[in-house]
């Protein structure tokens, strides 16, 4: 099984070194793009390879790149972001990229931004991981001091400066224009589409936002080719995913797998299942902000669109197991919590509330809850649902809350009827 | 007034951005690095420099929860309480740090030698619980292991 993103990282040693990661044929789908690969066919390679963003919206990477103005009538300077800025709790995974080959990431950022003739990049860094920003700090400059950054890089005329920005919270940083606003030194709100951040992005200028597993990808993709990458998937979707688990199974973890693998295989095999005197009872499939699964889901393939059958989102691919010992609605009144607290405050119904139904459930948790609290919830993932709110933040917010609703409904009456948690 | 050092941290940051004031968060953070939080003084000389009103930096730096608008102590507390850890047991985590400082989720010790914050995910959600402590990341802890983590904190 081929596991390109992963291949060059050993967990007891250091990423490899500028050297080490040119003798693992880094920067060779560099020197091929900048002899004589022009833009648009690369935007052509990685649209045919079906690459669907990673940072779970999951959009086809090509296709975002072919809305960017190009030729010599497009506004400069234009702007590359890898969106660094992982923060959707139970996600894990960009982790394991940055801190394992920042080579991978940054060559796979000169190839984006050759692809759209950007200017500047930049990478987006959460604050809290700060061994990855020294990794990142050290690598650009060697990348610089090779050629591989600067000015008319390989000889191509191609001229592009990369630069770290560090966050200093705030989990609205990683909405993509949200983002925007955050290196443009403001209150990290979402910004009203259109425009587009392809057409009007960072300081109104042309500007894609990519997620760092997506760009990781890039190099491969023009090494091996846009069939190659498919034939790594057992789906539609081209390429390998970094799947990851957390929670209370045998051996938690992040594993680069085919695209499409079973959620049962990932929870059994490689998360090595259940710790015993534990049974699964739900999995939030890809974040805290993807609607429940349940035990009846565990043979669906892990890819956009089967678990999109399922009532769910793939998301970050990095799952979160809730075991038959942890109370549902104290699971869900801490997503809640989190999200309460994240709500930038800029439209209403998130503002107003999230706050609310983080309340109403931790009333029920205190064995305070009313019969008639269920409607209001349910109602809640109405009001608060797509459509009605700014940005996806509230709208992802209610969808484990939904889900929750309907798979573990008894476990929220038990608290109202008895009024206290069963699981204390 | 702001520092020598600080301006020419500053300066640096509004070389790569189009305008002064698209360098507000980094100031902030430069002002913090050096001074420890960002007092009301503080704000009013960042806007000074970056030509915009206080307000404006204040709205900034109140939205950011890595920027103190309060004093700080020594050592900061972040302790993840994402929903990983909560399944992992973060609460116990919560409980013992209040018992052993003596202080709530928010408060300083009276010796000024740490202060507990709540943080959302620090990403290493198969080593859950986590906590970070100034830029040490602790993973897999128990309340038995924090006496010994706590002890490198002068």
């Amino acid at each position: 099984m081929e596991r390109p993103l992963t291949s060059n990282i050993y967990p007891d040693r250091p990423p490899l070194n500028l050297k080490e990661y040119e003798k693992a044929g880094g920067y060779i789908a560099l020197r091929k793009a900048c002899s004589g690969m022009s833009p648009a066919a690369l935007q052509k390679l990685v649209q045919d390879s079906n690459l669907k963003g990673r940072g779970g919206a999951g959009f086809n990477t090509g296709i975002k790149w072919s809305l960017v103005p190009m030729g010599d009538e497009a506004p400069h300077p234009k702007y590359l972001i890898a969106n660094a800025d992982e923060m959707e709790p139970g996600t894990f995974k960009d982790r394991v990229l940055l801190e394992g080959n920042p080579h991978q990431l940054i060559e796979g950022m000169i190839l984006a931004a050759y692809a759209i003739q950007a200017d500047i990049a930049y990478v987006f860094l959460r604050w809290a991981y700060h061994e990855a920003a020294a990794l990142l700090r050290k690598s650009i400059q060697e990348a610089y001091d090779a050629g591989y950054l600067g000015k008319d890089i390989l000889g191509s005329g191609f001229h592009l400066d990369m630069h770290l920005h560090t966050g200093v919270g705030r989990y609205m940083c990683g909405e993509e224009t949200a983002l925007l606003n955050a290196l443009e030194g403001k209150r990290a709100t979402p910004r009203a589409k259109p425009p587009f951040p392809q057409v009007s992005g960072l300081f109104g200028k042309p500007t894609i936002v990519n997620n760092v597993e997506t760009l990781c990808c890039i190099p491969h993709i023009v090494n091996n080719g846009a069939d190659w990458f498919k034939g790594l998937s057992y789906s539609e979707d081209g390429g390998t995913k970094l799947y990851g688990v957390s929670g209370k199974v045998k051996k938690p973890g992040a594993w680069e797998l085919p695209m499409g693998i079973t959620m049962r295989e990932l929870i059994e095999e490689h998360a090595g299942g259940m710790k015993s005197g534990f049974q699964l009872k739900g999995v939030l499939p890809g974040g805290a902000s993807t609607d429940f699964l349940t035990v009846q889901h565990l043979d669906i393939k892990l890819d956009y669109k089967s678990v999109a059958a399922a009532g769910s989102r793939l998301g970050t691919g990095t799952m979160i197991v809730m075991d038959d010992g942890t109370c549902p609605v104290g699971f869900v009144h801490n997503l809640q919590h989190f999200f309460a607290q994240e709500s930038c405050g800029w439209c209403t119904p998130c503002r107003e509330g999230l706050p609310w139904v983080e309340k109403i459930l931790l009333a029920m948790e205190k064995g305070e809850g009313r019969k008639e609290d269920l409607e209001l919830l349910q109602m809640h993932t109405q009001l608060l649902g797509p459509g009605n709110t700014f940005c996806a933040l509230a709208p992802g917010a209610m969808e484990p809350l939904q889900s929750a609703l309907k798979y573990f409904r008894d476990d929220f009456e038990k608290h109202i009827d008895h009024k206290k948690c069963p699981y204390d | 007034m702001l520092t020598a050092i600080e301006k020419k941290a500053i300066d640096h940051e509004i070389e790569l951005v189009p305008y002064r004031k698209a360098s507000v968060i980094e100031a902030l953070k430069i002002v913090q690095q050096h001074r420890g939080w960002i007092s009301d003084e503080s704000v009013e000389e960042i806007a000074a420099y970056l030509e915009i009103s206080p307000a404006e930096v204040d709205s900034v730096a109140t939205f950011y929860n890595l920027i103190f608008r309060k004093p700080v102590g020594r050592h900061i507390i972040l302790l993840c309480d994402s929903i990983s850890c909560y399944v992992m047991g973060y609460r116990l985590l919560h409980k013992a740090l209040e018992e052993k400082l003596h202080i709530r989720m928010g408060q300083t010790t009276d010796d000024n030698r740490f202060t507990l914050l709540p943080n959302v995910c620090l990403g290493c959600c198969d080593h859950a619980p986590a906590l970070m402590i100034d830029k040490d990341l602790y993973r897999d802890i128990e309340p038995a292991l924090l006496d010994d983590i706590l002890k490198k904190y002068a």
